[in-house]
């Protein structure tokens, strides 16, 4: 399956004297974790089907620095964004998705006041995008009926204010979209951000995950949808911790257009 | 002798203005303390926000019982402000209902008045039986103990008192004028007061403008006691709400700012050939350990909350039982601004050093460390106000000056730093996703 992915990195484009028409932001999540590396393989596929031209940074890629910041090392996140500017700039990006809300963020609103100006899109806005023009088409058939719920990443929604384009592609699937008590603007955190995934958390009575899995559960999904790596983490870890994993899953927004696909 | 109620009124009034001018300066001295920002892009969407989120209470109706009930007070307060200046002219110049020329506009105005009073009358009391007899969860945390219990009580008393005062004085006034009293003008409509008419059976005339003066003179005199009562409640929401929701942050909640003091240290790191400036300082300190160290926008924040808990009954660290209560640190922030502000009293202008700051004196680490930065509290908040940016700002203080980061934090910068993500994997194998099946 992996070898039919077709990845081309900007090294090699650029040297082929070519230019993508978007930078795949790929993110350490993405890149390095077990689960969330499925989310990236599976959002490659729909591009390739779909014939987007794009690329990866690949080995030149570099943490944002999004954690580093959210924990208050203002330096290393420049450090970080710096050194990502210049690959980024000296490549003449002019457009970067990301199925990151952290990386989407922090490349979209933080990094134009340090040099790095691009359009910056998250993936659901992409896929959304694709859809609309026609070059990818949905048959809702495996998910017809079904119901789904969808967490608010808080870097997605509330910091940046997208509501609907994950929403939008759920109800295209044809499967009825559930909303938990807290949605939208109003969404529960997962427990993940402001470097939270990195730590153990504070004491108190209950962990946040746990919570928000609570909130889910209490809607009766089949699926949990998420569309931020660390919300995916978050949530898994909240359904199995209520030993729901065989009736319930948690997918990326790109893992369930792709299996609707069959891809 | 026949202006002595007049000077008396002319000198109340001064001595309540003048001591409010008074609270009003330290406050701005205060703010002041902060570090200046300049706020000076997009006016037009700050003027917005002002008239839509405190003018408009748009962010108010989210929780619609209070946020409905909250505007039956606010607008009663606005409307009735009109009648104060009635008062306040009657009271300089000896005049009685000075407004009463104009006619069917009067009698509309005092009708007006009278129905929101009564509606503020029931407000107060339905927002009472919310803090101290159904005792809804948000004004029952321990940040709550003590005197901002005491605080948010005796503004909903104070507010009572003044309603029913102002009723009184119309019921009386009505009264006295039936029975055609000297002075007493047939003016005013008195939809409400009319009802307590009956209370008035049999008493005469002057045991009736006894009372008619003594609920006007309460009545104003409450009011003179109120805007003062302001400087030291949590109160000052109803001036300061404008300002902060201009001031407030606009552009995206993820957006966090770029401090240009790492910036400039990073450009001189990252450039072999760049010299600091000739004129450049030592880099100021980084982050913030006390008011200080705070923007003044931030400091208004403190003075600007209102104690409403909003912010802290979304935080999902709160809610799941972790010390960190955004509504806290806007207490805290204020608290000891407060106390930064008695020390400079009490020393001549000068700030003596108390051995003490905002860090670990008020706000712990382990609140601190508790934050996702998910945004809830800030999009919860009525007014604009942005706890999480003082969050932030203290955590740059523990990281950057005191290397006082969580263990496990420092292992993920350490990665970070070593190789480029923030776990232990190396940046060359960046792209192995892609061959993995």
């Amino acid at each position: 399956m992996g070898s039919e992915l077709k990845v081309p990195t900007m090294a090699a484009l650029f040297a082929a004297g070519k230019q993508p028409e978007v930078l795949f932001w790929v993110g350490c999540a993405g890149s390095f974790d077990d689960r969330a590396k499925k989310i990236t393989k599976a959002f490659v596929k729909i591009l390739n089907k779909a014939n987007v031209s794009f690329a990866v940074l690949g080995t030149e890629e570099s943490c944002t620095g999004d954690p580093a910041k959210r924990a208050g090392n203002e330096f290393l996140f420049q450090m970080q964004a710096v050194t990502n500017i210049e690959v980024m700039n000296a490549y003449g990006i002019t457009k970067v998705v990301t199925a990151c809300p952290h990386c989407f963020n922090t490349l979209k609103n933080e990094y134009p006041g340090l040099g790095g100006n691009y359009e910056v899109v998250h993936h659901t806005e992409f896929l959304k995008k694709l859809l609309d023009d026609g070059r990818i088409t949905l048959e809702g058939g495996t998910f017809k009926g079904k119901r789904i719920t969808f967490h608010d990443p808080c870097y997605l929604g509330r910091a940046n204010g997208v509501y609907e384009a994950p929403r939008d592609l759920i109800k295209k699937l044809d499967a009825e979209l559930v909303e938990m008590k807290n949605c939208k603007s109003r969404g529960l955190c997962c427990g993940a951000g402001g470097a939270q995934m990195f730590k153990e958390p504070e004491k108190g009575d209950k962990d946040i995950n746990i919570e928000r899995t609570e909130q889910a559960l209490d809607t009766q999904p089949e699926i949990i949808a998420a569309a931020c790596p660390f919300c995916n983490t978050m949530m898994t870890d909240g359904v199995k911790n209520k030993e729901k994993e065989k009736d319930i899953k948690v997918m990326d927004i790109a893992e369930l257009i792709a299996t609707a696909e069959d891809l | 002798m026949e202006y002595i109620t007049n000077i008396a009124f002319a000198l109340i009034l001064l001595v309540g203005i003048v001591f409010f001018a008074r609270n009003v300066k330290k406050l701005i001295r205060n703010i002041k303390l902060g570090k200046e920002v300049v706020v000076n892009d997009n006016k037009p969407q700050r003027w917005k926000n002002m008239f839509r989120i405190a003018l408009g209470q748009t962010k108010m109706v989210v929780r619609p019982i209070p946020g409905i009930l909250h505007i039956l007070v606010y607008v009663g307060f606005i409307v009735i402000n009109l009648e104060v200046l009635e008062i306040i002219l009657d009271g300089l110049l000896g005049t009685h209902r000075l407004f009463a020329g104009l006619g069917v506009v009067y009698n509309v105005l005092i009708a007006s008045f009278e129905i929101l009073a009564f509606l503020v009358i029931v407000a107060v009391i339905i927002f009472w039986i919310r803090r101290n007899i159904i005792k809804i969860k948000r004004f029952m945390s321990p940040e709550m103990k003590g005197w901002p219990k005491n605080d948010g009580n005796m503004i909903l008393y104070i507010e009572l008192v003044l309603m029913c005062l102002f009723l009184t004085m119309n019921a009386s006034d009505f009264q006295l004028q039936q029975m055609g009293a000297a002075h007493y003008v047939q003016a005013g409509s008195f939809p409400i007061s009319q009802f307590l008419i009956p209370l008035f059976d049999g008493m005469s005339v002057p045991t009736l403008i006894i009372i008619e003066r003594s609920a006007w003179w309460m009545h104003i005199v409450g009011i003179l006691f109120f805007l003062n009562y302001l400087y030291y409640s949590k109160h000052l929401h109803i001036l300061l709400a404008f300002p902060n929701t201009y001031f407030g942050k606009i552009g995206p909640k993820g957006k966090f700012n770029n401090l240009d003091a790492v910036t400039q240290e990073v450009k001189l790191m990252m450039d072999p050939y760049a010299a600091p400036a000739e004129d450049a300082g030592e880099p100021g300190k980084f982050g913030a350990s006390d008011v200080a160290d705070l923007s003044r926008v931030q400091l208004l924040n403190a003075y600007t909350c209102t104690e409403c808990g909003r912010c802290t009954s979304e935080c999902p660290a709160n809610i799941t039982g972790k010390k960190l209560s955004p509504r806290k640190i806007m207490m805290d922030t204020r608290d000891r601004l407060e106390e930064v502000g008695k020390n400079i009293d009490a020393n001549k202008g000068n700030f003596v050093d108390d051995g003490k700051q905002l860090l670990d004196d008020y706000i712990t680490r382990e609140e601190l460390w508790a934050c996702t930065s998910c945004n809830a509290c800030t999009e919860a908040c009525p007014v604009s106000i942005d706890p999480l940016s003082i969050i932030m700002d203290m955590r740059q203080y523990l990281v950057m000056e005191q290397s006082a980061a969580p263990s496990d934090l420092n292992n993920m910068m350490g990665n970070i730093e070593n190789n480029g993500a923030p776990w232990p994997f190396n940046q060359m194998d960046r792209l192995n996703w892609k061959d993995e099946a």
